[in-house]
Order: C-alpha cells, then sequence, then structure tokens
C-alpha cells in the first residue's frame, strides 16, 4: 500500500532547513573536532615516533672505517701500514640511470674496457645495498673531478680512507697476507653496517686475517644533515675511529726480503730462526703474489695466472708444503741411534747397494763409501750407513727422537691452513694402513723418504733444536715475557758429536762444502738433502740414472737444506726447501742461498752485495720478475670472461694450492707403498750430489 | 560603526574578512618557508592573487542577490560547455588536460564547476513549489545537474573533484529537505558501488592510491611515501613545532608536494598542533558564518546556496586535511587560501563574495 505523500507547506520546509543547516553546521564541527583529535594523535601521543623518523630522514649516518692496525718487524720497520687512499664507489640501489653513470664515470676516472666488464659483472650480482667499488687508490685530480659531479651522479659514493700498503710486497705476502672487502655471506652472519661500509677491508689470509680482532680497530662515525636526494646540507657531529692496534713481529723485515730475493727463481720457502729464544726472523715462500694488488681486488687475469703457474704461488710453502726430508734427517737419526746405544765409532761397510730380503737399496755413490763410522756417514750423507743401523735398533726407536726434534709436531702459530706431515712408526702404519711395520719401511724412512713428511717450518725448528739444545718453541708474535727454553732431554755429549758431524759436512769435505761462509769466525754447520719424487726402474739405473736437467720440473729431486751458524756458539737456525730443484744451477741451490742468507745476519754488506752481483743472472728482482711474468702472460692470453669478484676466496686456500699438495702427497705415498710392498724392485737410495766435485757434471752448474 | 567610516565599508563583514586575511596571511608565512626562507617563487604571486581575488570578493558582495538567482542555471551551462570543451581539447591534443587558457588566465572549469552546482540546485529546489518536495520530480532533475559534470570531470580523470561536485550538489539536495531515507539509501548503494568502481571504474594509478592509502607503509618509497612523510612532518611538529624556518621535512625536500596539497604538513612541522588549530577553527569559524548566513537569509535560493557554499568550502579543507593526516587517499584537493595555486584560493574567495552579498542583502532587508 502506498503511503500518500506527506504534504510539505512552506512553513515546514523552512522548519526543516533549519532543523539541517544545524545539524550540518554540527557535522562539520564535529569533523574539525575529529581532525583536530587526529593531529593531537600524531603530534602528542606519536610524537617520539615521528620525531625519530624525522630525524632518521634527516641525519645519515656514515661509518668511518677504522684505521687498520700497523704490523712491523722486531726493530718496527713497518711490514704492512696504511697510506691515504682516494677511491669511488657506486650504491646499486641509489643508482638512477645505471649506464649513463657509469660512462660518465668511465671518462672521469678513465677507466678501460676490462674494468668496466668486471664491474658491470659484480653490479649485476651484488645485492644492491652492498657498494660496489669503481676505482680505488685513484689521483687527487680525478677523485676530485667526481667529488664536484656527485650531486648530479646519485648512487655515486667518492671517498676518502686508508689502504693497505706493503712495503716488501711479495716478500711477505705469505707472512702477513692481504685485505679485501667483506662478502655477503660475512656480513649475513654479524650483520655489521661496516661491513658495507666503501673502503672497509678485513682480513682474507695469513696474518692479516687470523689477528683480524686485534687490527681492525673501532670504527668512527659521521653523521651528516642530508636531503632526500642525497645531497649533503651540512656535518654534524663525527665521532673518530678508534686505531687498530700495532701488531710487532718477531720477523726481520730486512731479512725476510733479503732471503725472498735470494730464493731467485726458485719454487721453495726459508725459514730462519733465533736460536736462543725460538723468534722466527724469516718465513719466505716464494714464488709469491702481490699483497698489494690483491688487495685492492684480484683481477680474474692475475688469479688465474697464479693458479696456472707450476711454482705454486698461491701456497704458503713454509705451512702447507710437505716434503719428503730426505737427508736432513740424518743428524736427527744420529742422535737416535746415540740415544739407543749405538757406539758413534761402529763403522758400517758401503759398497753402494744393500739387500733386505729380495729387495735392493741404494746409496746415492754409485760405488759405495767403503767403511763409514757415525761422524762420517753424516758428513758423507751415506745412505747404506743409514739402513743398516735402522735395521738393526728398528725405526720405533729414532721416531720419538723426530717428534722431539719438532718433525710431524703442530706449533701454535697463527696461520689458519698448516700441514704437519708424518713420523711413522709401527704403531701410525698399523693404525694408517691396518699392515705390520716392514723392514723396508724402516729403510725408507731412515734418509727421510717413504712415509715421512715434513713442512720447512718443522724442518727448522728441528736445526734450531740440533743447534741450540733447547726445547724452542717457535714463536711470531714479539712477546718480551716468553719464558725460557728448557734444555732438551738428550745427552749434551750427543749433541756435540753430531754438531761436529754438521760442522763437517760443510767445513771439512762433507757434501755441503759450498755452504762454508766466506765471513771470518763465523762457521755453519748443517745438512744437505734431496728428496727424490719419482721412482727408478732398475733398467734407468742399468743405463745410467737421468740426470735432473733431462727431466721435466715436476719430476726433478727436491733440494732441502739445514743449518745453523756460528758452529761453536749457535745463534741463529735456519731451513730451506727448494721443490723441484734438482740442483741444477749452482747459485739457486739450497747450500748456497742458506749460506748468503747466514752471511747477512752477520754481514749485511757482504751478503746484498753478493745478491746484487747474482740477481740479474736470473732475471732481476722479484718485482722486475713478476711483472715482466704478468706482461708475458697478458700478451699470451685473452681476458676470461668478467665473473663476480674474488673477494670470497683466501690464497691459501685456493683449488690450486689443493691441488698442489695432493699431488705431492700421491706421489710420497705411492713411492712408499711401492718399496714397502716388498715384491718391488729396488730403492734408489737418495741421490745425494756427493760432493763438490761430483757436481760440476750436472747440466747448468755455474761457476762463482 | 563610528561616522567616519562610510556606510558600504562599515556594512561588511569585517571579523569574517579578518579571518580569511589572517588565514591567507598564515598560508604566506608558511609558503614563505617552503620556499627556504624566500619571497619568491611562491610568496609574491600567491600574495598579489590573494589581494585580487580577496578585493574581488569584496566587489562581488556588491552584486545583487537577483542576479545570481537568474543567472544561476547560465552560469551553470556556460561551465559545463567549458568542461567538454576542456575534454575535447585534451581528446585533441592527447593527455589530460583541465584548464583552458585565457592570454595569461588559466582557467579551470571543473575548479568553478564546484560553485556553479551549488548555485543551480539552489536555483532548482527554490523553483521547485514545496508540495513536489517529496516527490520523484524533485530528484532527477538534481541528479542530472550533478551527474553531468561529476562523470565529466571524473573522466578527466580527477577524482577528488568529480567527487567533490556531488557531494556540494548532494548537500544542497539534503538541505532542500529530500527525505533522509534517500541518502541513507544513497549510502548504502555507494557502499555497494565502491568495491565495484574499485574494480572497473577507477584507473590503474587512483586504484594504486587507494591501496596505498589503506596500507601506506606497503610502498614507503614510491606513492605511500607521500603519505608516510607527511605524517611523519606533523607527528614530529609535536604540540607547538619546530620553530619557523626549521622544518626538516619540508627543507630537505622529504616532504612532497610541501607548497601545494601537502602545505598543512609544511605548516604542523613548523607551528606545531597549535598552528593545526588555529587553522582549522578559523576555518570552521568562516565555514559557520557561511551556515549561519543561510539561516538567516529569507529567500529560499539565498538560504540553500549560502549553507551549499559554505559546505563546499568546509569540504576543500577536510578532504585536504583528511588526506594529509592519512585518514584519506591522495586524491589532489589543495587547501584552500593556504597552498599555493589560484584555483581553489579562487573559488573559496567567489564563495565568499557571494556569501557576503547574500548577508549584505538579508541585512538590508531586515533594515526595512
Amino acid at each position: 500500500m502506498a503511503r500518500p505523500p506527506r504534504v510539505m507547506t512552506e512553513a515546514a520546509q523552512a522548519y526543516s532547513f533549519s532543523r539541517r543547516a544545524w545539524l550540518l553546521g554540527a557535522g562539520q564541527i564535529g569533523l574539525g573536532g575529529l581532525l583536530i583529535g587526529r593531529m593531537g594523535y600524531l603530534a602528542i601521543t606519536q610524537n617520539e615516533h615521528y620525531n625519530l623518523l624525522s630525524e632518521r630522514n634527516r641525519v645519515s649516518m656514515t661509518m668511518i672505517p677504522p684505521r687498520r692496525g700497523w704490523i712491523v718487524d722486531r726493530h718496527g720497520q713497518p711490514i704492512a701500514s696504511n697510506r691515504t687512499d682516494f677511491r669511488v664507489d657506486v650504491i646499486p640501489d641509489r643508482l638512477e640511470d645505471k649506464d649513463r653513470t657509469l660512462a660518465r664515470l668511465r671518462a672521469l676516472l678513465g677507466l678501460d674496457d676490462e674494468e668496466v666488464a668486471q664491474i658491470e659483472a659484480e653490479l649485476k650480482h651484488s645485492p644492491g645495498f652492498r657498494p660496489v667499488e669503481i676505482a680505488e687508490n685513484i689521483d687527487w685530480d680525478r677523485f676530485a673531478a667526481v667529488q664536484v659531479r656527485q650531486p648530479e651522479l646519485p648512487g655515486v659514493a667518492p671517498s676518502r680512507g686508508f689502504a693497505r700498503h706493503y712495503p716488501q710486497g711479495a716478500a711477505v705476502a705469505h707472512l702477513i697476507g692481504y685485505v679485501g672487502a667483506a662478502t655477503a655471506e660475512q656480513y649475513k652472519k654479524v650483520r655489521d653496517p661496516l661491513y658495507l661500509t666503501p673502503g672497509f677491508k678485513l682480513g682474507k689470509d695469513g696474518l692479516e686475517k687470523t689477528m683480524e680482532p686485534l687490527l681492525r680497530g673501532t670504527a668512527g662515525a659521521k653523521r651528516v644533515e642530508v636531503t632526500a636526494r642525497g645531497k649533503l646540507v651540512k656535518e654534524l657531529a663525527t665521532r673518530p675511529d678508534v686505531p687498530g692496534r700495532t701488531l710487532r713481529l718477531t720477523i726481520d723485515a730486512g731479512l725476510q726480503e733479503y732471503a725472498a730475493r735470494r730464493l731467485g727463481t726458485n719454487s721453495g720457502s726459508c725459514v730462519v730462526f733465533d736460536c736462543t729464544n725460538g723468534e722466527m726472523l724469516a718465513m719466505v715462500s716464494m714464488p709469491a703474489y702481490d699483497p698489494n694488488s690483491f688487495s685492492e681486488g684480484i683481477s680474474q687475469l692475475e688469479w688465474k695466472m697464479l693458479s696456472e703457474n707450476d711454482h705454486v704461488p698461491l701456497m704458503n710453502k713454509v705451512t702447507q708444503g710437505l716434503y719428503p726430508p730426505g737427508s736432513t734427517v740424518k743428524p736427527m737419526n744420529g742422535l737416535a741411534l746415540l740415544a739407543a746405544g749405538v757406539d758413534p765409532h761402529d763403522r758400517v761397510f758401503c759398497s753402494g747397494a744393500f739387500q733386505v730380503g729380495t729387495g735392493v737399496w741404494h746409496c746415492h755413490k754409485r760405488h759405495g763409501h767403503g767403511p763409514l763410522d757415525l761422524k762420517n756417514a753424516i758428513m758423507q750423507s751415506c745412505d747404506i750407513y743409514f739402513y743398516e743401523m735402522a735395521r738393526r735398533v728398528g725405526y720405533d726407536k729414532i721416531a720419538p727422537v723426530a717428534r722431539a726434534l719438532g718433525l710431524g709436531q703442530k706449533f701454535d702459530l697463527p696461520f689458519a691452513t698448516q700441514r704437519y706431515g708424518t713420523v711413522p712408526d709401527s704403531e701410525w702404519k698399523k693404525r694408517k694402513y691396518k699392515t705390520e711395520w716392514k723392514v723396508a719401511d724402516a729403510i725408507n724412512a731412515s734418509i727421510g723418504q717413504g712415509y715421512v713428511l715434513a713442512n720447512p717450518l718443522q724442518l727448522a725448528v728441528m736445526a734450531s733444536r740440533l743447534g741450540s739444545g733447547l726445547q724452542l718453541q717457535p714463536t711470531l708474535i714479539r712477546d718480551p715475557f716468553k719464558p725460557r727454553a728448557e734444555p732438551m732431554a738428550i745427552d749434551p755429549e750427543h749433541f756435540r758429536l753430531i754438531r761436529e758431524a754438521m760442522y763437517g759436512v760443510v767445513n771439512a769435505g762433507g757434501t755441503g762444502g759450498v755452504a762454508r761462509m766466506l765471513v771470518p769466525g763465523v762457521a755453519i754447520a748443517g745438512k744437505t738433502g734431496t728428496a727424490q719424487v719419482r721412482h727408478i726402474s732398475p733398467a734407468e739405473r742399468r743405463s745410467g740414472v737421468l740426470k735432473n736437467g733431462q727431466l721435466p720440473f715436476k719430476l726433478r729431486d727436491h733440494a732441502l737444506f739445514v743449518c745453523f751458524a756460528p758452529y761453536d756458539n749457535p745463534r741463529y737456525a735456519a731451513a730451506v726447501v727448494l721443490e723441484h730443484n734438482g740442483h741444477t744451477v749452482r747459485n739457486l741451490d739450497t747450500p748456497m742461498i742458506g749460506r748468503d742468507i747466514m752471511t747477512y745476519l752477520f754481514d749485511r754488506e757482504r751478503a746484498l752485495k753478493s745478491l746484487a752481483e747474482v740477481e740479474p743472472t736470473w732475471g732481476g728482482d722479484i718485482r722486475t720478475r713478476m711483472a715482466a711474468e704478468a706482461a708475458a702472460y697478458r700478451a699470451a692470453h685473452a681476458p676470461p670472461p668478467p665473473q663476480p669478484d674474488l673477494d670470497d676466496v683466501a690464497a691459501t686456500g685456493s683449488d690450486a694450492v689443493a691441488a698442489a699438495t695432493d699431488a705431492s702427497n700421491a706421489t710420497a705415498e705411492a713411492q712408499a707403498a711401492d718399496t714397502a710392498a716388498g715384491g718391488g724392485p729396488a730403492r734408489s737410495g737418495s741421490p745425494e750430489p756427493d760432493s763438490e766435485n761430483d757436481r760440476g757434471g750436472d747440466a747448468g752448474a755455474g761457476r762463482e | 560603526m563610528s561616522g567616519f567610516v562610510p556606510a558600504p565599508l562599515a556594512a561588511l563583514p569585517w571579523r569574517v574578512l579578518l579571518l580569511v586575511a589572517g588565514i591567507g596571511g598564515f598560508g604566506l608565512i608558511v609558503l614563505y618557508s617552503a620556499a627556504g626562507g624566500s619571497l619568491t617563487p611562491w610568496v609574491v604571486p600567491q600574495g598579489a592573487r590573494f589581494l585580487v581575488f580577496l578585493a574581488g570578493s569584496v566587489v562581488l558582495s556588491r552584486v545583487p542577490l537577483d542576479w545570481w538567482k537568474r543567472s544561476a542555471f547560465w552560469i551553470y551551462a556556460v561551465i559545463l560547455v567549458l568542461l567538454v570543451l576542456v575534454e575535447l581539447l585534451g581528446a585533441v591534443r592527447g593527455g589530460s588536460q583541465r584548464w583552458l587558457g585565457f592570454g595569461p588566465l588559466r582557467i579551470q572549469p571543473s575548479e568553478l564547476m564546484k560553485l556553479a552546482i551549488v548555485l543551480a540546485c539552489a536555483r532548482f529546489y527554490a523553483l521547485l513549489p514545496a508540495t513536489e518536495t517529496r516527490r520523484f520530480a524533485a530528484l532527477w532533475p538534481a541528479a542530472v545537474l550533478i551527474g553531468l559534470p561529476a562523470l565529466i570531470v571524473m573522466a578527466q580523470p580527477d577524482l577528488g573533484t568529480g567527487l567533490m561536485i556531488c557531494a556540494g550538489g548532494a548537500t544542497v539536495m539534503f538541505l532542500a529537505g529530500i527525505p533522509l531515507r534517500l541518502f541513507v539509501g544513497g549510502a548504502l548503494a555507494a557502499a555497494v558501488a565502491i568495491p565495484v568502481a574499485f574494480e572497473y571504474v577507477l584507473h590503474d594509478y587512483q586504484r594504486h592510491r587507494v591501496l596505498i592509502f589503506l596500507d601506506p607503509e606497503s610502498d614507503p618509497l614510491g606513492s605511500g611515501y607521500h603519505i608516510s612523510q607527511s605524517k611523519i612532518a606533523i607527528g614530529s611538529g609535536g604540540i607547538f613545532g619546530k620553530g619557523f624556518l626549521n622544518g626538516t621535512q619540508s627543507h630537505l625536500d622529504y616532504l612532497p608536494e610541501g607548497h601545494t596539497d601537502f602545505v598543512f604538513a609544511t605548516m604542523a612541522e613548523e607551528w606545531g598542533l597549535a598552528g593545526g588549530a588555529f587553522l582549522i577553527i578559523a576555518f570552521l569559524l568562516v565555514i559557520r558564518w557561511g551556515v549561519n548566513v543561510g539561516v538567516r537569509a529569507e529567500d529560499r535560493f539565498a538560504k540553500l546556496a549560502a549553507a551549499g557554499l559554505a559546505t563546499t568550502m568546509f569540504f576543500y579543507m577536510a578532504i585536504n586535511l583528511m588526506m594529509v593526516m592519512g585518514l584519506a587517499p591522495v586524491v589532489g584537493i589543495p587547501l584552500p587560501l593556504v597552498s599555493f595555486g589560484g584555483s581553489a584560493q579562487m573559488t573559496v574567495l567567489i564563495s565568499l563574495g557571494i556569501l557576503m552579498g547574500i548577508d549584505r542583502s538579508s541585512k538590508l532587508r531586515q533594515r526595512w
């Protein structure tokens, strides 16, 4: 039913109007009140919250990367320092026009194609908030050119900071390591904004990595007022950074650099100890990379070149290289024999060959040494004497002395990767191979071959303990409160006898005559060694063993030398290990290198002078040779396709190093298994160069 | 009033003029700060325009009420034609154009339509016999009057202005005595229509703005940026603000449109809740005066027009402030007399002129 419409009169209409107008006015006032209320809620209740947000807008905090602590040598000479650095980064998230910005930067900074390709690749893989480096270590003019254009280049961040500098370059590479930008994973782990700050670097390898907490310091902060477009308005308070602490090493930077140069073109390592307290004076592994260029960021080409090099520049051979120590263990064997009750005057007749069961072992001197006592056996490095003695007393009597002198031992040194080698005995073999220890194993071990493996650091410790008779512990970081070393639990008379034999090696017609010191009043005592890395077949033996010079690099013998000086009051001890040296070039062989390094410690002028004479014969100093090598490689190889940066890898943890160490261990084990099997043909004995005279025949040997 | 002042001047509603001048003057102070403490580029043109329009509104107050009554439909028609013309021009030139150029003058017909719709509706209901108010005949002509310009403006697309035209017309209908249940029904219909319109009528960017309004933090660097930064400016101002020229949100460019649509946030940052309350109360006083002018008027057209115009002013202020405080989506309605720009300024001051004219005529009648 439709309701008849109410009839509206003019009067009712006027009344309705004023009523509705009142309603409208009330609604307006109500809404107005609501607006004031809302504003009060924002400005009073939420004031603190919005104040914070407004401050966060206004104030931009930039962290100031802390200046890294210096690393200095024992005399305070810098090994790793900081120099002022101008750099340019981009923050991908803030880039507005990537291509245009890159083109501008390219023109301003003079970047080349390879660098631009690398930057593009990194930008593609970057998480966006993390700055990508455009250029580092640029000069002031180019830096200023970018800085004045910063407002028109959003996302580009020029900054001034400090860059790591290693004055000795490659000579300290494996000692110190290098630094680099933090990786995405590292950032995710700690969530420290410092890790994203352009210019912040942390230790990637070596001491830089292991001593990171000490060296880093505390970041400073710069608070600046910025506009929404990132333009700086004014600087607010700045909190300065706290630099990291200085790390003082026991290393002698001069000796370190000298030893590195003296190793020449060898793939080798050298460790020098102070015999009075076990402080490490030099720890060199060559060839090496340039930590300065690594710290700026490793280029693909450089990395590829270093990985492919058969001299393994990425490996710290001092701690990661394991070698059969060869005849360098003979003085240690001597101590063990004396302790086992062997009379030092007992003689063994060396005929050149030694038979046990069906196996035949040879001496390095083909026709034999004749009858020899202990002292002469060490001096002439006779293998047969030690075969016979090891057979008599058993290797289980020798192994404890080897361990006491440092072989197979782990030392508390600040390096991330160390390999400890092996001192085998019957129990070890049973545990590892589930087979019985055989006489053949003892015979191989007696001349530092077979299962025996040691790193150069251990060999140097052995030399320092032989020289001092003290239970020296190697240290690398200077500690004035280091306790004095205790004497070893070995009869001093035995030490005297062995040292005398080692004196004879160098100074009385032994195998190491080349190492005789030219400094008056200082005599070296030492022991040479050669470790064979290939199997010599009976056929080859009959037709004449191939000379090292005729072999490819990887099959040549390792050359080793341990020594201390002066003989009568040992002050320094050293070990030099040269991979695949093969005794081919006389002044690049171990005894002469060992002698020169010792000479540096007693007569610096003479050592530097003789080095200056010989260095040009192998192509100049380290920097010159590395530059030439890089140039040759660059000429022969097209740049590899750009990949995201190499910050994630550490040199000594790289695949190249793993491959190299695995390969050398495999050969050693294969040889040991080969002969230990018993049925196999004869071992060759240590391929020791008998004497100075004998060596003349080797190809490429030179005269002083 | 003393005899020193000429009678026509003395007859002006000085309190309201002072309030309006106060709002405009405060607006200039805010613009001075928004420009980083400079008279250029905003204060000088805005101030000059303000003086001209204010003077114009005083002149307009002398126009007889009868003229407005007679011309209401004509004004509406002319502006509707202009609206169509703008639409055609936009179609020819490509892109959405909202203004027509006459020499140096730029006229935005959709802005003037906010006034014209109120006058036209008021005229329509004044003509309608009271007995017809509750019939269908009272409804459809008004619906057509409102619908035509609203659709054109929304198609431009200018959602905010289109809604304001509808609201202005609806206000007059409400005041004219259209049954309340129709408004309730209309509100229900809108509630149903909004989701549909959201899906099929709104442009992508408009839909986006509505979504962002519902959750501004979801896109703090995109479209939600406006609302977030505006709330930060208002919230960080506190009760008395950061002080004149000390606003960081506006001076460091975090607040977008800090001199136009978001000028209230610029003001609130430096003057705080105190400044905001001053502005809102001043506006409410002017609007209340306008509604009262309608209540006092004898003539039905005058009643409806006065209350309608006053409410249009209210819509300006309320929609802008709700948008700035995060209570409404960003629809592009400026805060009249304060935001930089002539269109809203002109609309409001013309309204003021008409209101003063209505006020004058009812006073004259009372005196007789």
